[in-house]
């Protein structure tokens, strides 16, 4: 009997709730992005949970009409994981921030990683607190001027991508809220990846933080700042592909193609590779000296945690049987008090 | 006549005088690596086996191993046994079983005057003796005089015994504290066939460990019997139990039983979401055996991701459960609001040690109180309940999830070191006679409303995830009454903070009438909570033996309170309020009540004695009244 999925749209992903966030937020592209996306899967409605921390991201949850979980601060992976583990079936999105990700919830978001739990996180990175009104993040550079750095933060910035390999992670990308057509391509692979998926999002905060990714979104200089990782395809990038990057031995040098140098001498991409070492490596690129990687840095198959969790429990049962309150409750060494009073080893039936 | 066992036959040997005793406390105690914990477990499963009524208090080390010998180091094992109902294991031990130097040190001042000590003398050399601060040594100085002394060379004998066994000195030493458990086997009469049943089947892989341990047991009991020193014995009757089945279980091992049986009597699986920490972790240890039982444990990174993982498994429809102790508590406050303020249900099982801080981590305590009852920010009351002894912990276990779930609320429920690692008999329900806690989870799309409420109980629709049309979005954030959007009106939040509140309150309309012992009114009432149930009621009767006009109630539900408290507190003059803390019950009942109450604290890490809150008692009826 096949079962005929209801034909779902981006408006039964939208709830009756004013969207909060200020106008020429960020936040607005990745939710569209989203609600048109969760529609194409044919995973039915209901079965849908996004989660979430505090800050303005965490507010993505009211704005879909799904299940949702708007908890508290950094805690959305421990949430999604109890989810997760009573209820594999379901899907289940975290939508975080750079704060409530990395900082506050820095600990929740490495282990739920490191144990491979099916939980799909999007980080929305602007490089700034948002919600409390413009402090530096853990990941703002260093001499960030803010309200609680006016002379300049000394703090060096989390690497979210790096954090997120180096736990372990068997999913790791990174996109732009702009980019929709790539975000939307990223999150799909997400879907298809059995286990975690960490996504880190560029997403402008056009009130503390106006443009921090400018130089890599502009029409003019996206080619070049920017280098689109896909798997089996070699590094290059820039107006016509005309740049490349390769492997020096041990470092990545950007290379200008042509002149005896071909896309066959750059380095070609292994999302796949059991190593993370390359992944890393390429997580480190930045500017000035490279363009800024986005796209799959690894994609490795590896058992999800709820789904060996409750393997242990179907294996457990078929080996010992259903448990039952009898068998519980008068296990041990019992032993019977008759009516006379006399007493004996083991359960005596009454 | 006393009988010696040797391979075959019973050999009867000298006369020696039989003593009938109503009761009898022993205590084994000896460095963490000797054993003392078996020990004593042993000489309570044989006790059983005879019919006694028991208890038992281990008191162990924080440190795993603590250098050898040293104060820090004693492991000790008390249990007492009688031919009658007994609740508490027992003030003052009659015979105390000293392995070395230290473990005599740290338990002398216990044992009741005229006591037995059985010191093993190979262990008290000078070495020992100095670890334990002793300048002389106390079996030849003369300062055990009012103590009863048998002195034997445990070790060296236990040695002898083995010698032909082909073990190691390190294997045959190991074997020495089933030695002293022969000893006192024959002290007290007890047969040793089910120790001997229970080590061959225990070292079933290993019989020559098994062999040599019933070796050193019989040769311990012969040793007792040849030697003149040994001219009592002593022999406690059965008590009259009610018929039925029973065994022995330890307040953690009833408290993970109970949570099994609440999943199963209401058809939700089990979750727990837990972070080791003393002594709350046999909970997750219990549970994490129970996986054909359907349970799923998650060992979290932290306090706080356990108590999430908790509440998303519960959003997911599970039984949710989290186990802790008070710093784990603490941190998860935060996290308990947000049940609040979602409205799922959780039962948060917190195991009180000493604190503040890290405290007294093996030590008990029942500092938590104030805690679970005030500790989260805004106005959020929780339900709380104690559970009173080791086999209670299973009642109140089914209780705290009934709670729970009818009512969508966190529940917190007390228990502490004393009950979680003490035993006593457990008489085993009938599978009947436990509460139907069967619960529908919402499935009607039409006029859902996530914030709608039960007319009677006020819970809200318990609407889980993969339901067609419940579709509905939860969080932290003040919710509009019914539709659960967020809302920022100020006559809503002061709606929905008497909706929270009202709801626990309304669960005071269930608890059951408070059962006085003693007269419904009089001069003084005893009111105890959680685990001081078993030396209250010791002492409150026996007070009342005497003639003195004394009740007890013990309370369960500390919130909501039980609803004729205010009543039962009107009817006696005065009320004495013993816990172990410095008052935290007696500040809630003068506040609730408007009843000034004598507060009797004891913060010492150690269980009441009975004896204790006897003179209390007596020092407030028998001082000269204030007539002013």
């Amino acid at each position: 009997m096949s079962v005929e999925l209801p034909v779902l749209k981006k408006s039964d992903f939208q709830t009756d709730q004013e969207v909060r966030w200020c106008p020429g937020c960020g936040d607005y592209a990745i939710l569209s992005a989203v609600q048109s996306f969760f529609p194409t899967l044919g995973i039915p409605k209901e079965n849908f949970v996004v989660v979430s921390g505090i800050g303005c991201s965490s507010r993505f949850p009211y704005y879909m009409d799904t299940f949702g979980f708007h908890s508290i601060h950094g805690r959305a992976p421990g949430i999604a994981t109890g989810i997760k583990m009573a209820r594999p079936e379901l899907e289940v999105w975290v939508a975080t921030g750079d704060g409530d990700a990395l900082s506050i919830g820095g600990n929740h978001l490495i282990h739920l990683l490191r144990r491979n739990v099916g939980v799909k996180i999007v980080m929305f990175n602007n490089r700034i607190y948002g919600l409390t009104k413009g402090q530096y993040s853990p990941t703002s550079e260093v001499g960030k001027r803010t309200k609680s750095t006016p002379f300049g933060s000394i703090d060096r910035p989390f690497n979210p991508l790096s954090l997120a390999l180096g736990a372990g992670a068997t999913f790791v990308a990174r996109t732009v809220d702009i980019f929709q057509r790539h975000l939307k391509e990223t999150l799909r692979q997400a879907v298809e990846h059995e286990g975690s998926a960490f996504i880190e999002v560029y997403q402008n905060c056009n009130i503390f933080n106006d443009g921090a990714f400018k130089y890599m979104t502009e029409k003019e200089s996206r080619d070049t700042q920017s280098i689109q990782l896909e798997h089996g395809q070699p590094l290059v990038f820039g107006k016509d592909k005309s740049l490349g990057i390769r492997m020096n031995c041990t470092q990545p040098e950007v290379v200008e193609l042509g002149d005896g140098l071909g896309p066959d001498d750059c380095l070609t991409w292994d999302a796949h590779d059991p190593s993370p070492a390359l992944a890393f490596l390429v997580a480190q690129l930045s500017p000035p000296d490279f363009p800024t990687p986005i796209g799959v840095f690894r994609s490795v198959s590896r058992p999800a945690y709820e789904l060996a969790s409750v393997a242990q429990v179907e294996e457990l049962t078929e080996q010992r049987g259903e448990g039952t309150l009898q068998d519980l409750i008068y296990s041990g060494e019992a032993w019977t008090v008759r009516q006379d009073g006399t007493v004996v080893s083991g359960v005596e039936e009454a | 006549m006393t009988t010696r066992i040797t391979d075959d036959k019973e050999v009867s040997e000298r006369q020696v005088e039989l003593q009938k005793m109503g009761e009898v406390v022993v205590r084994f105690a000896g460095d963490s690596g000797d054993g003392m914990q078996l020990t004593g477990n042993q000489f309570t499963s044989t006790s059983a086996l005879m019919g006694n009524d028991l208890a038992t208090f281990p008191d162990f080390p924080a440190e795993i191993r603590a250098p050898a010998g040293s104060i820090a180091g004693v492991s000790a094992f008390q249990v007492r046994i009688a031919d009658y109902d007994i609740h508490t294991p027992g003030d003052a031990p009659d015979a105390l079983v000293a392995m070395n130097p230290a473990a005599l040190k740290k338990s002398l001042a216990d044992v009741r005057p005229n006591g037995i000590i059985i010191a093993n003398t190979d262990e008290f050399d000078e070495r020992n003796l100095k670890k334990a601060g002793y300048e002389t040594n106390p079996l030849e100085d003369g300062s055990l005089e009012g103590y009863r002394l048998y002195t034997a060379d445990i070790t060296t004998m236990t040695r002898r015994a083995l010698e032909d066994s082909g073990l190691d000195l390190k294997t045959q030493d190991r074997c020495k504290n089933f030695f002293a458990l022969g000893m006192i086997y024959w002290v007290y009469s007890r047969p040793v066939e089910t120790s001997i049943t229970w080590l061959k089947q225990k070292f079933k892989r290993r019989p020559e460990i098994a062999a040599a341990n019933v070796k050193a047991l019989t040769a311990g009991y012969n040793f007792c019997d040849i030697t003149e020193a040994f001219q009592v014995r002593y022999e406690v009757e059965p008590a009259p139990l009610e018929a039925g089945v029973y065994r022995n279980i330890m307040g953690n091992g009833a408290l993970a039983i109970g949570l099994v049986a609440a999943s199963r009597r209401s058809g939700l699986p089990l979750y727990l979401g837990s972070y080791p920490i003393t002594p709350a972790s046999d909970i997750l240890h219990e549970l994490a055996r129970f996986k054909n039982y359907g349970v799923t444990t998650f060992q979290a990174e932290d306090e706080i991701a356990a108590v999430c993982a908790a509440i998303g498994a519960s959003f997911g429809g599970a039984l949710a459960v989290t186990s802790t102790s008070g710093p784990g508590l603490a941190l998860k406050s935060e996290a308990i609001n947000l049940a609040v303020m979602v409205e799922l249900p959780l039962v948060v099982c917190n195991i009180q040690r000493g604190g503040p801080s890290t405290g007294l981590p093996t030590k008990t305590e029942q500092s938590d109180l104030l805690q679970a009852m005030f500790g989260r920010n805004g106005d959020s009351p929780i339900p709380v309940l104690a559970a009173s002894s080791p086999a209670d912990c299973f009642d109140t276990a089914l209780e705290a999830c009934r709670i729970a779930v009818k009512y969508m609320v966190p529940v917190i429920l007390l228990s502490d070191g004393y009950i979680a690692n003490g035993s006593e008999p457990w008489k085993l329900p009938s599978l009947e006679s436990l509460p139907d806690l069967r619960t529908e989870f919402w499935s009607k799309a039409e006029g859902f409303q996530p914030y709608s409420r039960d007319e009677k109980t006020l819970a809200r629709p318990w609407a889980v995830p993969g339901t067609p049309g419940l579709e509905h979005r939860i969080g932290g954030l003040e919710k509009e009454d019914l539709t659960g959007n967020v809302s920022y009106s100020a006559t809503n939040h002061e709606k929905m903070t008497h909706y929270r509140a009202e709801k626990v309150r309304r669960i005071a309309n269930e608890i059951p009438e408070l059962v006085v012992d003693g007269d419904p009114a009089g001069d003084l009432l005893v009111v105890g909570w959680g685990s001081t149930q078993g030396a209250v009621a010791g002492a409150v009767r026996q007070a009342r033996r005497e003639g003195l006009s004394v009740s007890q109630i013990h309370l369960r539900y500390i919130n909501p309170f039980p609803p004729d408290l205010g009543d039962v507190l009107r009817r006696f003059e005065r009320v004495l309020v013993p816990e172990m803390n410095s008052g935290q019950l007696a500040l809630l009942l003068r506040a609730g009540y408007m009843r000034d109450v004598i507060s009797y604290g004891k913060v010492q890490g150690k269980p009441f004695f009975r004896t204790e809150i006897y003179d209390k008692i007596k020092e407030i009826l028998e001082a000269p009244r204030d007539v002013s």
